[in-house]
């Protein structure tokens, strides 16, 4: 570290790199600089927009999340990442993001606040209301049906098996059969 | 693919693509769509492999390949069938693959009338119902099952019960009558040959507008690249599945494969590219209407429906369906725990029964015939990114409540005041009636979970950070939602409350928001024993009620108490196969089908393509991957007549889900639009059907109705109307509707703008200037874009005639950092009649230079539009 010492131009002059593109710019305000994934923690990750299924390496500091980057270490996609997969930190930080329900009342003409615990009771009430009131027993010919007509579900699928497993559960036991997925789409 | 080898999933996984001597890639962009999958298309192409690429527009995957074929968009059958038509004419069939794997020697009733003795039908046709009745379909003496999953659509839409089946017929393993020298003019390879005769290069060539060189290029590149030294990978997403005649299309490439012998070994298969990070998790568990879990059926409504019922018509006796009790009384205990008992059919009556089509297309017929009042819309964009987007955003509007879990506030959340349908005065915010909550949702990074991708391989993605206010997990409002109706339900009076009071809903609370523990979900995914030990694989699932799975095809993805699914041991410490990266269903096999990748006598085909192979000193299968195959079931293993179950399945026969352990040529039974794949024209087409006179599939699922009219075709009075193909598509910079990408400033910065790529030839011909605008209609809407004018579309000649098209990315809609019109308003729902998935790929349209009308002006546009196409409201 000798020659860290020295003007930049005496290394350059006087040193074995002389177009000054490696050891002869650097300084110890530069050996000082740090990536900012240091110190981070690496959260591993799946990419979640195509179905190639992509690592990702999630960098977080101080509980945000700081950069997102492939995952060297799988075996499908070796560290790569295409534009979508490369943009994942401005999804999940998009400037459009919203963090609270909103609510429209019927025949509304604009969003209201509504608190989370009260938005979950009354789709509770909703889902009941509507079972309640397209309930079908029988069809015509006297064979059982036991389930609700009024209440349907279109979801991505983006999301997770688990998640499905909950939702084809929950809905199945209230007798919701239109239960469909981007997968038809 | 279920219909051709027994499971609905992609044959092999991407890396393995490497290995491949020849890649057709085929109704897919894979390039731009699948940029990080197509790395392995690379490896192969450096290492000597041909890579072609067959679609209609010029694009990066075909800048990179050896050799690109245009075709029309929609011609795909016939240019699979001229590929069929030349491997049978000229013998180049793997002949021993063949006789042996697949039901080329089975001889079917004398009865079955084939597509081209009855001018594009099949025996067993009613036209009163639309609908095929299949014994006529059959093997001679032999009744078999359509793969689960996809068996119960046939009574549905043919209308006729599901018959009882003699599966007990099987002989030592093998169907009753065969001829192993392909000669009996009855058996399937004869069948085969007549049914493709037709397909000659000359013919194919002119039904999709190429050139008949092009066919034997592409034949020949894949029979001197199949064998035992060399196989052939085909790659598809969904510009095979979106048709009328999906289904049929990727059977084109089953079959080839199968007389290929591209099966099973390293370097084939079909690999199905799919769109999002989980959709084949989001079929195996599926959120599908005809679906329980592990592709299961749902119990439909019958006189006798009891569980011994459901079983005896649902289960084969052969293969392995011949379990399906032990997979529905294994997922009955996992949802009803101890409330499912022997006594009471394990609750099998708690579950609803479905009669009929249930589909997303038809909910939104209920809500627009005011019979779905309540609507969840979860991570999903139907304003926007369905088909015929503006029924969909008519239909929300007269919901009585809807639910939307998002990011961000998308177009179908703020429809009632900002849909394009308000600027035009047909909805006024003041008379929709609809109920909106609008919820945020929890990113992947937000939450931990698997998903399961194109390659069957589920992958854990862990919890990083806390989402911010009220955005919760999917998890998290299903499992809270469930714990209040259940709450509510067991104070007040409700019609059937049974099964949400029984069942099982306990799973650990995690943190401030309670957050469900989704670990303990994989759990009860993966199953426990009597012990509550969790299973180690499928084998060891019960019917008497001792064991529990949540979805039998997952069972092994927990063994040994450990998530399979979070192992991430890097692959370059492993072989190519990566065992140790997450875990793969079934039982962590990455090709399935791989008992194939042997000869009949256990041994590798070849040094070069060895894989899984009988090890005599072991005693057993053995190999690079794990073998899709009882382990010890020895080679020349011989069935006695009337075993049951795997044990039915000989020692030489890898497809084990099948009731024959065969690959099926032909589809005796599972597929309601006929046993082999017939060329039709698609829904609306500018072309009348150069091959039979009935013009699209007679099975396709129409919806006939104001909105959603279909533009007349050349059969049709004025079916020059709408003189251009239309077809979309997606750009790598965007994710289908746009709701993870146009809210995106980096991806919206890339691509900004809606615009339609058009030829030369068509530019010149209406007018178009490239960078200005142009209008595109159909009888449903009219859209504006911004011309690109490329060479990379070529018009091209069909039946003599000039045809030219219009390409249209579909990402646009009213928000989001960058907006547009939304291509899918132009398009109609009109399905296949298999699957219910939609037409996007070759409809018709219009397209003239300029802005298109505004505000008010817009519906007296469309009816001037109708008129001219005489469609008056109807289709």
């Amino acid at each position: 570290m000798n020659d860290r010492a020295l003007w930049p131009v005496l290394r350059q002059a006087g040193g074995k790199d002389p177009l000054a593109l490696g050891a002869a710019a650097k300084s110890q305000k530069t050996a000082d600089w740090k990536a900012r994934i240091n110190d981070a923690k690496v959260v591993k990750s799946i990419c979640p927009y195509c179905a190639v299924g992509c690592g990702q390496k999630v960098f977080v500091k101080d509980e945000k999340i700081v950069q997102i980057e492939g995952d060297p270490d799988s075996p499908i996609s070796r560290g790569r990442l295409c534009p979508k997969g490369s943009a994942t930190l401005s999804l999940v930080q998009s400037p459009l993001r919203e963090y609270n329900v909103k609510y429209r009342r019927p025949y509304g003409t604009r969003w209201e606040d509504l608190p989370l615990e009260r938005a979950m009771e009354m789709i509770a009430d909703r889902v009941l209301k509507t079972r309640r009131e397209t309930w079908e027993a029988k069809d015509e010919e006297g064979n059982t049906l036991n389930r609700c007509y009024g209440i349907a579900h279109l979801g991505g699928a983006t999301l997770d098996n688990e998640e499905n497993y909950l939702m084809k559960k929950i809905y199945t036991a209230l007798g919701v059969v239109q239960v469909e997925n981007q997968a038809r789409l | 693919m279920g219909t051709s080898f027994g499971r609905g999933g992609a044959t092999t996984f991407q890396q393995d693509l490497q290995h491949s001597d020849c890649i057709v890639i085929m109704g897919s962009n894979m390039a731009e769509n699948h940029p990080v999958g197509f790395q392995w298309v690379m490896e192969a192409r450096e290492r000597g492999a041909q890579v072609i690429h067959v679609d209609p527009r010029f694009t990066r995957t075909s800048a990179v390949a050896t050799k690109h074929v245009p075709i029309r968009a929609g011609s795909d059958i016939a240019f699979l069938g001229g590929i069929i038509h030349y491997i049978l004419e000229n013998e180049r069939a793997f002949k021993e693959y063949v006789v042996n794997y697949t039901n080329a020697s089975v001889i079917l009733r004398e009865d079955f009338k084939d597509s081209e003795d009855l001018d594009g039908f099949f025996s067993g046709w009613h036209a009163d119902t639309n609908g095929y009745t299949f014994e006529t379909w059959q093997y001679k003496d032999m009744d078999m099952h359509g793969s689960a999953g996809q068996r119960e659509d046939h009574s549905l839409l043919a209308k006729v019960p599901a018959f009882s089946q003699k599966v007990d017929a099987l002989k030592n393993g093998e169907p009753p009558h065969m001829d192993k020298t392909l000669q009996d003019p009855r058996c399937v390879y004869q069948v085969l040959k007549r049914h493709y005769a037709r397909y000659t290069p000359e013919t194919v060539a002119r039904i999709c507008g190429t050139e008949p060189q092009h066919v034997i290029d592409v034949a020949e590149a894949l029979c001197a690249n199949s064998g035992r030294e060399r196989t052939s990978a085909f790659c598809y997403s969904v510009a095979w599945t979106q048709h009328t005649t999906g289904v049929q299309t990727i059977r084109g490439a089953a079959i080839i494969q199968l007389l290929l012998g591209n099966i099973g070994r390293p370097g084939g298969g079909i690999l199905a590219l799919r769109g999002h990070a989980s959709i084949q998790g989001s079929t195996d568990i599926p959120t599908l209407f005809n679906l329980l879990p592990g592709y299961v059926p749902m119990p439909h409504a019958h006189a006798h429906d009891g569980l011994k019922d459901f079983i005896q018509s649902e289960g084969a006796k052969t293969g392995y369906w011949g379990n399906m009790d032990k997979y529905i009384v294994s997922l009955l205990k996992a949802w009803f725990g101890e409330r499912a008992t022997e006594k009471n059919d394990f609750c099998f009556d708690l579950l609803p029964r479905i009669s009929g089509d249930h589909s997303t297309y038809r909910s939104i017929m209920g809500m627009l015939d005011g019979k779905v009042k309540g609507f969840f819309c979860i991570g999903e964009n139907p304003a926007v990114g369905s088909a015929n987007s503006g029924l969909h955003r008519r239909a929300m509007a007269n919901l009585e409540w809807l639910v939307v879990r998002d990011f961000s506030e998308i177009e179908s959340a703020s429809f009632w005041y900002d849909a394009p349908e308000i600027e035009t005065g047909e909805l006024r915010t003041e008379s929709i009636p609809t109920e909106v909550f609008w919820m945020p949702a929890a990113a992947h990074t937000e939450k931990d979970g698997s998903f399961t991708n194109t390659q069957r391989l589920l992958q854990w993605h862990h919890k990083a950070v806390e989402p911010q206010g009220d955005a919760r997990s999917d998890l998290w409002f299903y499992y809270h939602l469930g714990k209040r109706i259940r709450e509510k339900i067991a104070q007040q009076q409700e019609p059937f409350s049974d099964p949400v009071a029984f069942l099982t809903w306990n799973y650990p609370e995690k943190g401030e928001t309670a957050d469900p523990d989704a670990q303990a979900v994989l759990r009860e995914i993966n199953g426990w024993d009597a012990s509550g030990k969790a299973l180690s694989d499928y084998n060891a699932l019960k019917a008497d009620g001792s064991t529990a799975c949540g979805c039998w095809i997952y069972c092994g993805c927990f063994k040994d108490e450990v998530n399979q699914t979070a192992r991430r041991k890097p692959g370059s410490e492993q072989s190519w196969v990566a065992p140790e990266w997450a875990w793969a269903w079934p039982a962590n096999r990455r090709i399935i089908y791989n008992r194939a990748s042997a000869d009949p006598q256990g041994k590798p085909w070849s040094e070069r393509k060895k894989y899984v192979w009988w090890d005599d000193e072991i005693g057993g299968w053995t190999g690079h991957d794990v073998p899709d195959f009882n382990k010890t079931k020895r080679p020349d293993y011989t069935p006695e007549t009337g075993a049951k179950a795997e044990d039915a399945i000989a020692g030489w026969h890898p497809f084990i889900m099948q009731d024959d352990g065969l690959g099926w040529l032909f589809v005796p039974a599972g597929i309601v639009d006929g046993p082999l794949p017939v060329y039709y024209e698609p829904h609306e087409s500018p072309v009348k059907n150069p091959l039979y006179s009935q013009q699209a599939n007679p099975c396709r699922q129409e919806f006939p109705r104001t909105f959603n009219e279909s533009n007349p075709s050349p059969s049709d009075a004025h079916g020059n109307v709408f003189p251009f193909v239309l077809h979309t598509y997606r750009l790598t910079e965007h994710h289908t509707a746009g709701g993870m990408s146009r809210t995106v400033p980096r991806l919206s910065e890339l691509q900004p703008e809606f615009f339609c790529e058009v030829s030369p030839e068509l530019a010149q011909m209406r007018g178009l200037v490239h960078g200005d605008w142009a209008m595109i209609f159909t009888a449903r809407a009219v859209v504006e874009a911004r011309v690109m004018v490329t060479d990379r579309v070529k018009p091209m000649r069909v039946e003599g005639k000039t045809l030219h098209s219009v390409g249209l990315p579909y990402h646009w809609g009213s928000r989001g950092l960058v907006t547009g019109d939304s291509a899918n308003d132009l398009l109609s729902i009109t399905l296949d009649p298999n699957v219910h998935i939609q037409e996007t790929k070759g409809l018709t349209c219009d397209i003239i230079a300029g802005r298109r009308p505004r505000g008010a002006d817009v519906p007296g546009f469309l009816n001037a539009v109708r008129t001219r196409a005489h469609l008056d409201g109807r289709t």
